[in-house]
């Protein structure tokens, strides 16, 4: 990207739990509260972004909600991941000069819905390919990640222990958040002794249920200059769907392998300068394996890296999600994308948490997978730098 | 294979029939045969089965009667079901690995590379569908 893109409003809706409110509704207010962020006005906004948890499914209505004059717009819908592809496209968009506001927003209503989201088989209709295979089998989100989970120890030596201390980080700095919905700091042994979901993952290997939203925008240099906001640059980005491989599947490797190093190729940097990651957590074996194909760890490494609190924020090498992650603090919609960009844009302003604040936080990563199917699933990661 | 007299139950199945290319796939597996698709072009089996080969491109697929036999790649039991039951990975000896469930047998003697062979069971919606057991 010749001409670059900044992330000038960041946004987390304060609640976790809104049964008086409407999904649209919480979209308008995440929107409304990341464009006050950035200085800017619902007018400003010429590109739109959002995914499958906007009303319809699609941008439409809530273009049509905020009346939006757009120039741009992008409905891409990859699960969780979304909307850090979002930030791609709309750093894309705005360094071809396509459009000069963009808004990405998320919002959902998983809890006071009373989804099960992890432990009841999604009720999917025939239209996809895969679910007359799939369907008859009562696969869960858990036990699917559960199988990862168990690969990966058996091809890895990874155990339990080590996903727990994925766990201990997130709550180690879920503490620090009053917002988080779990701020109780833990214990391995309190992971391990959390009731069993999915062999091998405890009830504590999993991320929380919340409603929610969250939104980004984006500008172009002259405009974020404009601004009063600390200038977080996106450097480099990248994105793919890991296939299914038509059955020959590689569950211990995540398509971070691929959306990682087109990354890290764009911003010319290595997995080495990177002072602080969001690492999309639905499950701790997830962080495991991105830790490893994003280049942080070598394969099977991650276990004992994350054992050795390299992920604690003042302590570890690799400080990540100092929000708490969806391990504790938000999973807004079931859909962990915009929390991880969020907090990184934090973390490159200076206004995370003073207990959890990477001093001198000049570059941050944001990653995260998308779709629920196990092995063949989409990624994305986003590199930032704080100018 | 279809007889006039036999009315096959995966025939008011909505996801079988969304499908109608996976006709024989279902039609077999009623009768306790498992199918692969494999192409005709580079040889190679794929899962799920599809009219194209998705490993060369090449539209040329056709069925073929697989071992039913493979290993359990991966397993999760699931605890908070009631009963419990166990969501597997099954690598079939002829290369795929599909998903499924082990039944027929103990779900709490379950191990990585163990031998496993279809058995037919109808599923929900009605057709009848691979689920695998350590029973050979």
């Amino acid at each position: 990207m010749a001409r670059k893109a900044y992330i000038v409003g960041a946004y987390e809706h304060p609640t976790r739990y809104a049964p008086d409110k409407s999904v649209t509704q919480l979209h308008a207010e995440s929107a409304l509260g990341a464009l006050k962020d950035a200085g800017l006005r619902l007018q400003d906004v010429d590109g739109y972004f959002c995914a499958g948890d906007a009303p319809g499914g699609n941008p439409f209505s809530m273009v049509d909600y905020l009346n939006l004059n757009l120039k741009w717009l992008d409905g891409t819908e990859i699960g969780g991941c979304s909307y850090i592809r979002h930030v791609r496209h709309a750093a894309l968009a705005i360094s071809q000069g396509k459009c000069s506001v963009a808004l990405i927003t998320l919002a959902g209503k998983p809890k006071s819905s009373g989804q099960a989201t992890g432990t009841a088989p999604r009720d999917v209709g025939p239209d996809r390919p895969d679910t007359p295979w799939d369907r008859p089998y009562r696969a869960t989100i858990t036990g699917i990640y559960g199988m990862l989970a168990q690969r990966h120890m058996h091809e890895y030596g990874t155990t339990s222990e080590h996903l727990a201390a994925v766990k201990v980080a997130a709550a180690h700095h879920a503490q620090y958040n009053e917002r988080a919905v779990l701020r109780k700091p833990v214990t391995i042994e309190d992971v391990l002794h959390s009731p069993m979901i999915a062999t091998p993952l405890h009830r504590l290997d999993c991320c929380v249920i919340t409603d929610g939203g969250g939104a980004l925008v984006l500008t172009n240099a002259e405009i974020a200059k404009s601004l009063s906001r600390p200038l977080v640059k996106v450097r480099g980005a990248g994105e793919t769907i890991k296939t299914n491989r038509a059955g020959y599947i590689e569950p211990t490797t995540s398509g971070a392998v691929v959306s990682g190093k087109l990354a890290f190729d764009e911003a010319g940097i290595a997995p080495d300068d990177v002072k602080y990651a969001s690492i999309y957590d639905n499950f701790t074996i997830m962080v495991l394996l991105q830790l490893e194909d994003l280049g942080f760890c070598k394969k099977g490494h991650a276990g004992p890296f994350a054992a050795e609190g390299n992920l604690i924020s003042g302590k570890g090498r690799l400080p990540f999600n100092t929000d708490g992650g969806g391990l504790c603090n938000n999973h807004p919609a079931n859909r962990g994308g915009i929390t991880k960009m969020i907090e990184a844009v934090r973390q490159l302003r200076g206004e995370a948490h003073p207990a959890v604040q990477v001093p001198h936080c000049d570059l941050a990563l944001a990653a995260g997978p998308g779709l629920v199917m196990g092995v063949g699933q989409g990624h994305a990661t986003v590199i930032l730098e704080r100018e | 294979m279809h007889t006039d007299t036999k009315s096959f139950a995966y025939l008011q199945d909505p996801y079988a029939m969304a499908y109608p290319e996976t006709a024989p796939f279902w039609e077999a597996a009623e009768q306790g045969q498992l199918l692969l698709k494999v192409c005709k072009d580079c040889g190679r089996a794929h899962w799920y089965p599809r009219a194209i080969c998705p490993f060369c491109g090449e539209d040329d697929t056709e069925w073929k009667p697989a071992s039913g036999l493979g290993r359990i790649y991966a397993f999760s039991i699931l605890e908070r079901a009631d009963p419990p039951y166990a969501l597997a990975y099954i690598e079939l000896d002829e290369g795929p690995i599909l998903i499924s469930n082990l039944v027929d047998c103990n779900i709490r003697d379950l191990h990585i590379g163990e031998r496993v062979r279809a058995v037919f069971r109808q599923s929900q919606d009605g057709r009848y569908a691979p689920f695998f057991t350590k029973n050979l």
